[in-house]
């Protein structure tokens, strides 16, 4: 077995030094009649085998890469550079533990720095933290922290947040004191639906949590909405599911929020079928000490040369325990890495330029279908994502679509099935999309729908 | 003879000792060779250089709403050459399971294939989006099968719930489950107990779900105090949380016996399956009554660590917590794979947007078929005779907390260096001067000093040999007050020990342009 | 006169306001004190609740309430000088002044010589 160094001679040597005879004399305190039971799995196979079979099952999923691609709500393909890849696979940060160690982890404590200023930049705020498991734990978190700094309860989920968004944090806190008021998506009006979330805020009001753009695409103007929030001492907490968005619109910070969490896969980070997927966090430094997760700050050794340590980490349940911040010990270092390769190469330049590119093959998108009688546009504002209306149920388009090879979007009812969304589409498109692949995209859906 | 004297000197010329140069020039390396001291991307980069090219578009009509972004990011740039060299410098600061023995104790640093790395970035993996329509991505939900298949068979479970992004993530599931179930049959209840030498996440799980945490005491043989735990347990104890083996490296003998009380009390049995890596192949937490418990992909099942995640905490479940698992969930059916998303009345919700961490179930179950339910069980054995064979090669100049036999990590204790003046920390930091990253140190908290060694199964003997001779020596010469190369450790490090005072008194956390000179 | 608990604190009364902070063995134990967190002014206290946390780069603790009462002043300069907790303990380095709702409760704790045997006791 490749993975394992021991010869039996060397295993035998070693029994010999502990003073057993076999190994299973190691075992026990395990109750004999458990030991060592039938285990009904295939045996070792060489590397060549596994290969095989695993490359035979990758064979059956159709890659974003090898069609013409649409799919987004929450999860964008987009080009990542070579050398990301080639930088988190350096054995000495792709097997590197968390940072506890600071003397031999400066590697990974200087990306973590530069990873929160980023954050912090692309976002407007203050602080980020070193991430989190991805952005729909990330917007969790934000509202338990929003009771915490607020010591109110009640939560307002504005009827744009992503549904899956929506579910985990009603799920996270159904044991905590936390009280979650969810509101409908109006995807034909993104102004009410704003407008309804404003409505809802009183003086009980933990937070808001508003979705920019929502799942819909629409880019909203949070400015009013986080004046409200403040009105009322509650906090705005701002989600961007798309963080390529940040190249192109004002960021929340400066349009008042008080903590901005998100999805931080676009950049740096492939499809993955979900996951892993990068959460990022940030807020104000007032609200610092309340903030869940990791964080990297700077200092100096006993030399004075300046370093970097985890720091605040009282917060966190290791030394908290019961009393912690939250209950999570993990990030998600290595994309957060993937992210900070990413941006480096992508500078403000890149960054800004992309995601005008991104704008504008949306638009090519939405000029194309709508152009295709029966089709209505919902989405007077967008970054690379909109909804369009068919005049029939949407999921047996898509579905007809990839099996001509088109990867048409989402059907708004897989992920808001039973609430009469029927027949909205999202569309998104990204640099990676082709002109070829839009006329593709708008022939297959007009063939479709006649 | 003719004497060619010609050419670079090829030895060492006799006084190579630069110990007192000072620098009198401005040095990019502070002079340092390959310790250089690399900037942070931002005093490298600018704003307006870019490692992309990019296309240029012509100027259209923007549906931003009027809310384009003005004012200026910061983000600096660099071109590739430069992207490329400022991550390898920082790299090499780094140590990994890569460049030695990582001995990591509870965190399980074992060698990460490669093979795996190569399967998780086939297209059909990396490349396929969460909510492409299911016929398109039917060999992803074959895999979550097949994964949820070994994993059901190697801990002899009837359930698995894949979607917990890490260890902790899995026991918030698990206690969901637990307080989801107890709910459905109106049974209120208030206590989770925990012993007392628990990973932190254990409470503070509990106190998540709602949950007051009540201590358990051990016993002086490091493991819970079973007789202590029945007399706690009543109908108000909603579920104990035992990690088993233990944060001793200790396998709980009395584990059945603690389950069935657990059970005759009306609750639940969660098993923090941190060190599975132990037991794998050799015991079935199915059959020791264990009602649910993760697994960390990232510890047992050899996916790379990453300096600090993504992780994965699959969770399995007992049949009387198996109908509160959390969605989504991979179903077969007659035309294939189906994946349920909503709808499911009795599960707990959903923990997570998409499914969980594909990435890392690929690698999983590429590290599984390679070793096979042989290697498997080959692999724990392994694990825990290197484990065994540091507690009897350092227990006569170190202080092993408990006799052995131990799992697969051996904890020590600092009576051994009582009087000495050198602590748990400067003996950790003391092997890093040894070529070695330290073992967990003051974990577990029920012994003073605690040095928990846990060497994995993929350190070869000769590499055992190599790092027991290193402790032997640091513990021979700490004990015989040489206590020099303790004090201040470590010295060959790229950096001298941080100062976490100065960190947490005046948080600087992020990079700020400086204030320009005047 | 200067009154102890068992948690560590010291309680000086003057009338019925009380200052509190924690003791010199307690800084010690704790190491360098990276952040206080202090009780709001006008919160009322029964003893035995939580009312401020002490963080160390270590450590976390919480600091009880000795006794009934409403807090009626805060150490602002904690916040910009947690060091203080170490290096002046029994005097700039105070948390909290609280009104007593019953300033016989004070009989209840320790004098300084009781507390020294309590603090000797623990080693």
């Amino acid at each position: 077995m490749r993975y394992l160094p021991l010869t039996n001679d060397d295993r035998q040597a070693m029994l010999a030094k502990i003073g057993v005879r076999h190994v299973d004399d190691l075992f026990r305190d395990v109750p004999k009649a458990d030991l060592n039971p039938d285990i009904d799995l295939p045996r070792h196979q060489s590397e060549m085998m596994v290969e095989r079979q695993l490359s035979r099952l990758a064979a059956k999923n159709t890659p974003a890469g090898s069609v013409p691609f649409f799919i987004g709500a929450g999860a964008y393909k987009h080009h990542v550079p070579a050398t990301v890849d080639h930088m988190i696979q350096r054995g000495e940060f792709l097997t590197a533990y968390t940072p506890y160690q600071p003397e031999i982890a400066q590697g990974t404590l200087q990306y973590l720095f530069e990873f929160q200023s980023m954050v912090a930049q692309l976002t407007g705020m203050d602080v980020a933290n070193a991430s989190m498991y991805d952005g729909s734990t990330a917007t969790a978190e934000a509202v338990m922290m929003a009771r915490r700094v607020t010591r109110k309860k009640k939560a307002i989920l504005a009827g744009g947040l992503h549904a899956h968004y929506r579910a985990v944090v009603e799920t996270t806190t159904q044991f905590t004191d936390d009280v979650i008021e969810s509101l409908a998506p109006v995807p034909s009006d993104p102004g009410a639906e704003l407008q309804a979330a404003m409505d809802a805020i009183d003086d009980t009001t933990s937070c808001v949590v508003v979705q920019n753009p929502t799942v819909n695409g629409s880019v909203m103007d949070l400015a009013p909405i986080a004046e409200k929030a403040h009105a009322h001492k509650a906090l705005l907490i701002v989600v961007v599911t798309e963080v390529m968005s940040l190249g192109l619109i004002k960021s929340p910070g400066e349009m008042g929020a008080d903590i901005v969490v998100g999805e931080g896969q676009s950049i740096g980070n492939g499809l993955n079928f979900g996951g892993p997927y990068l959460g990022l966090f940030a807020t104000n430094q007032k609200y610092v000490r309340q903030m869940p997760g990791r964080l990297c700050g700077k200092t100096t050794d006993t030399e004075g040369k300046e370093g970097f340590v985890l720091t605040l980490s009282t917060r966190e349940q290791h030394i908290r325990r019961e009393k912690a911040t939250s209950n999570i010990c993990t990030n998600s270092g290595l994309c957060s890495l993937a992210f900070t390769v990413h941006m480096s190469l992508l500078g403000e330049k890149g960054l800004r330029q992309t995601a005008l590119v991104n704008h504008k093959r949306a638009t090519d998108v939405r000029n194309a279908v709508a152009a295709i009688d029966g089709i209505e546009v919902l989405n007077s504002t967008f970054f690379n994502e909109f909804t369009v209306k068919l005049p029939t149920s949407a999921a047996p388009v898509v579905d007809k679509l990839a099996a001509d090879g088109v990867l048409a979007g989402v059907p708004m009812s897989r992920l808001y099935p039973g609430d009469g969304f029927d027949d909205l589409l999202i569309l998104a498109a990204t640099e990676t999309v082709s002109e070829d692949d839009i006329q593709i995209l708008a022939a297959k859906l007009k063939e479709a729908l006649s | 003879m003719s004497m060619n004297s010609q050419g670079r000197p090829t030895a060492p010329t006799a006084d190579n000792d630069t110990g007192e140069m000072t620098p009198v020039f401005e040095s990019f390396s502070g002079h340092q060779g390959l310790r250089i001291a690399e900037p942070l991307v931002f005093e490298l980069g600018t704003t307006q250089t870019t490692g992309v090219d990019v296309e240029e578009i012509e100027d259209f009509e923007l549906s931003v709403g009027g809310l384009e972004r003005d004012s200026e990011i910061g983000c600096p740039g660099l071109a590739e050459p430069d992207v490329v060299r400022h991550f390898t410098r920082l790299s090499r600061r780094n140590y990994g399971i890569d460049m030695g023995v990582f001995p990591l104790g509870s965190c399980t640093m074992k060698h990460n294939p490669r093979l795996n790395e190569k399967m998780a970035r086939l297209p059909g993996f990396g490349d396929i989006h969460p909510l492409q329509p299911l016929s398109t991505v039917q060999g992803a939900l074959e895999l979550m099968t097949e994964l949820s298949h070994w994993i059901t068979t190697l801990t002899g479970m009837p359930a698995v719930a894949l979607s917990p992004k890490a260890g902790a993530h899995g026991e918030l599931c698990g206690v969901m489950a637990i307080r989801a179930a107890l709910e459905a049959r109106g049974d209120a209840r208030e206590i989770v107990l925990c012993p007392e030498s628990a990973h932190g996440t254990n409470p503070a799980t509990a106190a998540f779900c709602g949950y007051k945490v009540k201590s358990i005491p051990a016993k002086e043989n490091g493991r819970v105090d079973a007789e202590a735990l029945k007399a706690a347990l009543d109908d108000t104890v909603a579920a104990v949380m035992i990690t088993n083996p233990n944060t001793c490296g200790l396998f709980e003998d009395e584990i059945k016996d603690i389950a069935d009380a657990i059970h005759a009390a009306g609750a639940f049995f969660y098993c923090d399956g941190a060190n599975f890596n132990a037991i794998m192949g050799k015991v079935r937490p199915g059959d020791l009554g264990v009602d649910a418990m993760h697994l960390n992909l990232h510890k047992t099942f050899s996916t790379p660590h990453g300096g600090g995640g993504p992780g994965s905490g699959p969770v399995v479940f007992s049949d009387a917590l198996k109908d509160f698992a959390p969605m989504p969930y991979v179903v077969a059916g007659a035309d294939g794979f189906d994946i349920v998303e909503d709808g499911d009345d009795t599960s707990l919700g959903r923990l997570t947007a998409y499914h969980g961490q594909m990435g890392m179930y690929v690698r999983a179950l590429s590290y599984m078929m390679s070793h096979g339910s042989d290697g498997i069980r080959q692999a724990a054995e392994d694990a825990v005779l290197n484990a065994n064979y540091v507690l009897a090669s350092l227990g006569d100049v170190m202080s092993a907390s408990f006799d052995g036999p131990c799992m697969h990590e051996a904890l020590f204790d600092d009576r051994f260096l009582k009087d000495t003046g050198v602590t748990t920390l400067d003996f950790a930091k003391a092997m890093i001067d040894e070529g070695y990253h330290p073992m967990t140190m003051y974990f577990p908290l029920v012994v003073h000093g605690a040095m928990l060694v846990e060497p994995t199964e993929t350190e070869s003997k000769y590499n055992m040999d190599q790092f027991i001779r290193s402790m032997r020596g640091l513990a021979t010469e700490a004990r015989a007050g040489k206590t020099a190369r303790f004090e201040g450790a470590p010295y060959h490090a790229p950096w001298k020990r941080l100062d976490e005072t100065q960190a947490a008194r005046q948080p600087v956390l992020r990079y700020t342009v400086p204030e320009a000179a005047e | 006169m200067t009154k102890y608990t068992e948690d560590h604190e010291w309680v000086e009364a003057d009338g019925d306001i009380a200052t509190i902070g924690i003791t010199d063995y307690a800084q010690k134990a704790l190491g360098d004190v990276v952040f206080v967190e202090l009780p709001e002014v006008n919160a009322s206290y029964s003893a035995g609740d939580e009312v401020a946390v002490v963080e160390s780069v270590k450590a976390a603790s919480e600091v009880y309430a000795p006794l009934d009462g409403v807090i009626t002043e805060v150490n602002g300069d904690l916040e910009g000088d947690p060091s203080l907790v170490n290096t002046a303990p029994t005097s700039n380095g105070w948390f909290f002044k609280m009104k007593l709702a019953n300033t016989g409760d004070l009989d209840g704790l320790m004098d300084e010589e009781a507390y020294n045997d309590f603090v000797a006791g623990l080693e």
